[in-house]
């Protein structure tokens, strides 16, 4: 297995002119770019996997580096301005001729493709997505959304039978709200049981809706509010509801942007009870996240700083990059790329977590409640890892794609096979 | 008992003492060995808790509810909050209080204290939702007898909100005892709700007669489903007349409904409204009465809203917890100094270099908001930050008809008011508001009756600039505390200013209500974003006919 990797590996180099200069100019060490926002609105959830990847940095130099070199990590702040994302990534590959690079936003896509670099995205997307230049280690709607609202229709998540989809208005939102209302109508929920609401960015004044949703939920079936709302808004919507005497028993809110980062600034007493899904959370009892949660906080400093699902996802693609390029015994990036495919990590909540072709990882969920420290209650799981989905099955005109990076597809959207013999 | 207490004579007391004690004396084995059975039957269904399966969990529950025991109500109550944790050790299952890294254990059966363990030593029992809704039911069951109004209501309600099998009969028992006339209205309606499908015909009548005089959205839907068809054709309500009669109701109470679905808007847009005033007040002095487009406002607000945070941790270090809610009083003078600093700061070491120069003030001012929001970002993270809603500012007051006005919000609408009516009268009654009156109507001639222009700026700005400090304590109890704070508010202040008339305190007043209850009576119809849109073109059509917006100033202050 090993050493037909290196073939492959050699067969990279040798084709791939642009990153062998790269392999010139950092002789001595290896150097993994970071792409996260330090300033800007983004900043709340990025500053932390900017420290992360420190860490992570850190701990591998500790163990002696990787191909006998140090790594060297180079820290750019693209301030949360979507243009400057493109801009400080074509810096990171051309200029500082990074590795690799762990960031967020995928609007910096083309400048991967076209500069043939690596990049590590560990946060939860709309899918309908998958290039040879990324890796996604954050969660597909197959592992976040779906699960959820399965959990919820059970009869352990309360039986639910209406359902608010409540979002921010961006693609993330509208294109899982899209994929979950297809998932809701193939379950046999009726039209008028599906409330669909979009809110503007930083929408602060929850008054009308969460009437709206108190009106739509005495109709007399329990009624569940799937939000996609973006991270911090959701502060306001929570406090509203509680405000206006709505439990999280009689109307469950199941998040996907809120995690202990997001909670961690807030007071928690009232939101007790409402679920997120992730595919991590810090409170889960394993001997593996303790130990990483100790170094963590040894490395920070503080032994406040949360832990949180983002941060898990780079964890675990850190790993396999490492592992890979151990492997390929390079950090060119067509050689580790062929490296990754199936490359195995320990996830921290137990299982193992699979690199797969289509560039996304298997990973189990989890379905938590908020509980009064800001931390979560695991009240279900998957029994195994669930491999991500590319292409949602539940939107026709993507269920017919496939994703797979690997002879004989090749190809990131195709209905057929790129060589195929036949 | 206490009534007739006072009619027995001392003497006589001491000899119904020792009597008592005579009898407990003959009991106490039998009762000793009840007890001894109490306790392992509690043991038992407790022990039933502390599994893995949600099921099992549930089943353990409702056996707890029916031991009956006040024990099991304490156990049931710390399981919903959290508080009920499996000791590793030997399976037993404790409650535990967190004494911050340390866990005080207790029995729930003995009531004893079982000394302390750490998180490792002990897995905490999860509830989910439908298990606390399920608490919620047996807990309202066992607290229908209790001797508090209060939490009488209370068990009607859950009772009500997660109805068993055994439901009807207990709420029928409790009505048969209640002397509470509200609670009493209360239980008849329950019943009623729970009796519309009974097979006696009298029965679903009486109930539909009851549930009639309503006002609750649930009862209409309740009544809805009395209107539909089964699956087989045939129809849920089988008399024709009774049908007749549901249909009317639900006809009454969807009137009654628009009602009060007209006064909610209301309420909502006046409560917006009080925001956008509270945003925009600040502004009305930089921007309306001094001119300076002044971007870093909404910056001002956010250090507000930080002083909020500061003084809450300064509260929770040094004072007793019963102080501790009335920090938000103490914020007030705080935040407005603060950011009255900052505003005198702002104007001293920028704005007064580029009066008369709008488009370099509005990017000086971009930029200071930038570094403001970096520096707080430096100083405080970025993360949010706690600020806790004190005890009396929490909850919502039901005024019927599924509306309700959450507390916090009349005490916002209030405090609106309240500083926009101080700053009017600082205005115009004070010397520094007439100074500052002068100045902005004539500069050339305050100047030359000796009044120091340039400090009258510098203190209008700080004014300005304070007061926007002091709109951040109150929104720091309804929105996120974060560096990004300021900026959700400064289009909308903008907005509310331009429209109202720019250097008109009235024009502020009207234009941020009027906005508040349009935009609260468009949302319903279409949605928050086009509402949004739609408000946005209204104002723009409006200012193409207005463009000194609705309370313009007159006279030659208005050419200045």
């Amino acid at each position: 297995m090993k050493s037909g990797f290196k073939t492959i590996a050699a067969a990279g180099v040798l084709a791939g002119s642009l990153a062998f200069s790269g392999m010139a100019q950092a002789a001595d060490t290896i150097k993994v770019g970071i792409l996260h926002s330090l300033s800007g609105t983004m900043a709340i959830s990025e500053t932390a996997l900017k420290d992360v990847m420190l860490f992570m940095i850190d701990e591998q130099n500790k163990k002696g580096g990787l191909l006998g070199k140090q790594l060297e990590a180079v820290v750019v702040d693209p301030a949360s301005d979507w243009p400057l994302f493109a801009e400080k990534a074509r810096e990171l590959i051309e200029q500082h001729k990074v590795d690799v690079v762990f960031g967020n936003w995928t609007s910096v896509l083309p400048v991967f493709e076209e500069l043939n670099g690596m990049l590590f995205y560990p946060v939860q997307y709309e899918g309908e997505e998958s290039s040879r230049n990324i890796f996604y280690t954050g969660a597909a709607p197959n592992q976040q959304a779906i699960p959820a609202v399965e959990y919820l229709m059970s009869e352990e998540g309360g039986s639910v039978k209406r359902w608010v989809l409540a979002g921010t208005d961006y693609v993330y939102p509208r294109t899982t709200n899209k994929i979950l209302e297809s998932f809701l109508k193939a379950k046999g929920v009726p039209a008028e049981d599906i409330m669909i609401n979009y809110t503007p960015f930083g929408h602060s004044d929850w008054q009308t809706i969460v009437s709206d949703i108190k009106s739509f939920a005495s109709a007399g079936k329990k009624t569940a509010v799937v939000s996609t709302v973006n991270g911090d808004a959701n502060v306001p919507f929570y406090k509203e509801l509680g405000n206006q005497g709505i439990k999280a028993e009689d109307i469950p809110v199941v998040a996907f942007s809120v995690g202990e980062e997001e909670l961690a600034g807030i007071d928690t007493g009232p939101l007790v009870g409402h679920l997120a899904a992730w595919n991590y959370f810090m409170s889960v009892d394993a001997p593996e996240n303790e130990d990483l949660i100790k170094k963590w906080h040894a490395f920070i400093g503080d032994d406040k700083r949360v832990f949180n699902d983002p941060m898990e996802a780079h964890y675990i693609g850190f790993n396999m990059w490492a592992q890979a390029v151990e492997q390929a015994g390079t950090t060119n990036i067509d050689a580790v790329r062929q490296a990754m495919y199936g490359q195995e990590v320990p996830n921290l909540t137990g299982g193992i977590a699979v690199m797969n072709t289509n560039h996304h990882l298997s990973k189990p969920v989890l379905i938590g409640e908020i509980q009064d420290d800001g931390q979560f209650a695991t009240v279900w799981e998957t029994d195994g890892v669930v491999v991500g989905d590319a292409w949602s099955d539940f939107l026709p005109e993507s269920a017919k794609l496939t994703a797979d990076w690997t002879y004989p597809w090749v190809c990131g959207n195709c209905e057929k096979p790129k060589y195929v013999t036949n | 008992m206490s009534v007739t207490k006072k009619h027995v004579a001392p003497r006589c007391r001491v000899v119904i003492f020792s009597i008592l004690l005579a009898l407990l004396a003959i009991i106490a084995p039998g009762e000793a060995l009840q007890a001894q059975q109490n306790d392992a039957a509690l043991q038992q269904a407790l022990a039933g808790l502390n599994v893995r399966s949600f099921k099992d969990k549930t089943a353990a529950v409702v056996a707890l509810g029916e031991l009956g025991d006040a024990r099991a109500v304490v156990a049931l109550e710390a399981l919903t909050e959290g508080r009920l944790y499996g000791r590793k050790s030997d399976q037993t299952v404790v409650i535990a209080d967190r004494d911050d890294r340390i866990y005080k254990l207790t029995d729930p059966v003995s009531g004893a204290a079982l000394g302390e363990a750490g998180s490792r030593d002990i897995k905490k029992i999860v509830a989910n939702n439908k298990l606390r809704g399920i608490i919620r039911g047996v807990l309202g069951q066992l607290a229908l007898s209790s001797s508090d109004p209060g939490l009488r209501l209370a068990a009607v309600e859950n009772v009500i909100a997660s109805p068993t099998d055994g439901s009807l009969a207990l709420l029928k028992r409790a009505r048969d005892r209640e002397t509470d006339v509200g609670i009493r209205a209360k239980l008849e309606t329950g019943i009623a709700t729970l009796e519309l499908g009974a097979d006696d015909i009298t029965l679903r009548r009486a109930a539909v007669s009851r549930l009639a005089d309503g006002n609750d959205p649930e009862i209409k839907s309740l009544l809805e489903r009395r209107l539909l068809k089964n699956s087989d054709g045939s129809f849920v309500e089988p008399d024709d007349a009774l049908r007749a009669a549901v249909q009317d109701a639900v006809d009454d109470i969807n009137d009654r409904l628009a009602l009060f679905g007209l006064a909610e808007d209301l309420i909502f847009g006046i409560s917006l409204g009080s925001v956008l005033l509270l945003a925009a007040i600040g502004l009305a002095i930089t921007f309306g009465v001094m001119g300076v487009i002044n971007m870093a406002h909404g910056e001002m607000i956010m250090l507000g809203a930080y002083t909020t945070f500061v003084v809450q941790e300064i509260f929770r270090a040094t004072m007793p917890a019963e102080a501790f809610g009335f920090y938000l009083l103490a914020s007030i003078p705080a935040a407005f100094v603060v950011a009255a600093a900052f505003g005198i700061l702002i104007e001293r070491g920028c704005i007064r270099f580029l009066y008369g120069r709008p488009l370099e003030t509005l990017l000086a001012t971009w930029g200071v908001s930038l570094i403001l929001q970096q520096m707080v970002r430096s100083i405080f993270g970025a993360n949010n930050r706690e600020v806790a809603n004190p005890d009396w500012i929490s909850g919502a007051i039901s005024i019927g008809g599924g509306v309700s006005v959450t507390v916090n919000r009349v005490y916002i609408v209030v405090f609106a008011l309240v500083v926009v009516a101080a700053l009017a009268a600082f205005i115009r009654y004070s010397r520094f508001g007439l100074q500052m009156r002068a100045v902005t109507q004539n500069r050339g001639m305050a100047s030359s009756m000796g009044i120091r222009t340039g400090q009258v700026d510098a203190l209008t700005f700080a004014l300005g600039s304070g007061i926007a400090g002091v709109a951040g304590v109150a929104l720091s109890q309804i929105s996120n505390v974060s560096p990004n704070l300021g900026q959700n508010f400064i289009v909308d202040s903008f907005m509310v200013v331009v429209f109202g008339g720019v250097g008109s305190l009235w024009g502020t007043i009207v234009g941020a209500f009027g906005l508040g209850i349009v935009n609260k009576f468009l949302e319903p119809v279409s949605g928050a974003i086009l509402g949004k849109v739609v408000v946005l073109v209204i104002i723009i059509l409006f200012i193409q006919k207005r463009p000194r917006g609705l309370f313009a100033l007159k006279g030659r202050a208005a050419e200045g």
